[in-house]
């Protein structure tokens, strides 16, 4: 009977414990690609300020409100624009940020395509 | 004609980074937020400040007034600083001022009130920071300047003697 007791108490707590974990995982993950404004170099996850603390609550509600994580970015952008982002996304203002990496690898293979392989 | 070709492009390539570095130099660090976009007032429902009552912000903010909503607390010392000129503010009567309570201890910020006067039409209180998120605030003190249900301008920290001529400027 206690064995059942027990076992009982486990299946009910342990899918919600897992469901609040998953979602403590998104919401560190959000907040850590969030930039605390007031307080730059630091994160959103990382800081204690009133400012980083608000937007925690208001991401956990957006996540309870069933919003995805792109969604949740895209809301926090239009408030507070593109530079609250840590990873921003491809536009027309960071498109050297993007292609700059790509291009000096592109341009340092061929270096070293020419003069090792090609001379050989 | 090949072997010129190789050093060439690399110089040229350098240069080019040298020269993106170093006009990141010349620019500021410090990230200064647009102010003058034109963007809609969030839609929110919070408490009103004495009764405690729910408010909703349509009823609020409504068309063809100008509104000043100024984000402030009794813990907040640049609020201090500002207050007697939102008291002069609300004397000129030329536009209606609002008041968010931010994070704040409503006794506490009831005797600021008592002690320094109330310039307010009306409060409403954001007990936990989230309205002001919904503003895009970044803390207190904050200004916005609000017609039509538009966010005309907003300003970041303290309002000085400077700041008013403007808003008078621009509500003219």
């Amino acid at each position: 009977m206690k064995f059942l007791k027990f076992f009982l108490i486990v299946m009910i707590l342990f899918p919600i414990s897992s469901v609040n974990a998953e979602e403590n995982d998104k919401r560190n993950k959000i907040t850590k690609n969030l930039r605390c404004l007031i307080c730059q170099g630091q994160s959103v996850y990382d800081s204690d300020s009133e400012f980083a603390n608000s937007l925690k609550i208001v991401v956990d509600k957006k996540l309870q409100e069933g919003l995805s994580e792109d969604q949740i970015y895209e809301y926090f952008k239009t408030k507070y624009g593109e530079w609250i982002l840590y990873d921003p996304g491809l536009n027309k203002n960071t498109y050297i940020l993007w292609l700059l990496p790509i291009l000096i690898f592109l341009i340092g293979g061929a270096i070293i395509y020419k003069t090792f392989i090609v001379k050989k | 004609m090949k072997n010129k070709i190789l050093p060439f492009s690399v110089i040229i390539i350098f240069g080019i980074i040298f020269l993106i570095f170093y006009k990141g130099l010349e620019e500021s660090k410090i990230y200064t937020p647009d102010v003058n976009t034109k963007k809609e007032i969030p839609a929110f429902n919070t408490k009103e400040f004495f009764s405690g009552e729910n408010v909703k912000s349509s009823s609020i903010f409504e068309l063809d007034k100008v509104y000043l909503l100024n984000i402030w607390s009794s813990w907040c010392v640049p609020c201090r600083q500002e207050h007697p000129l939102l008291m002069n503010l609300n004397l000129e009567n030329k536009l209606n001022i609002i008041g968010m309570n931010y994070k704040d201890n409503l006794k506490n910020a009831e005797n600021f009130l008592k002690e320094l006067g109330n310039p307010y039409k009306e409060i409403f209180i954001d007990l936990d920071g989230t309205i002001a998120i919904e503003w895009g605030a970044y803390g207190v003190p904050e200004s916005f300047l609000i017609y039509n249900n538009e966010i005309i301008k907003k300003y970041i920290g303290p309002l000085n003697q400077e700041l008013l001529d403007e808003i008078n400027l621009l509500i003219k």
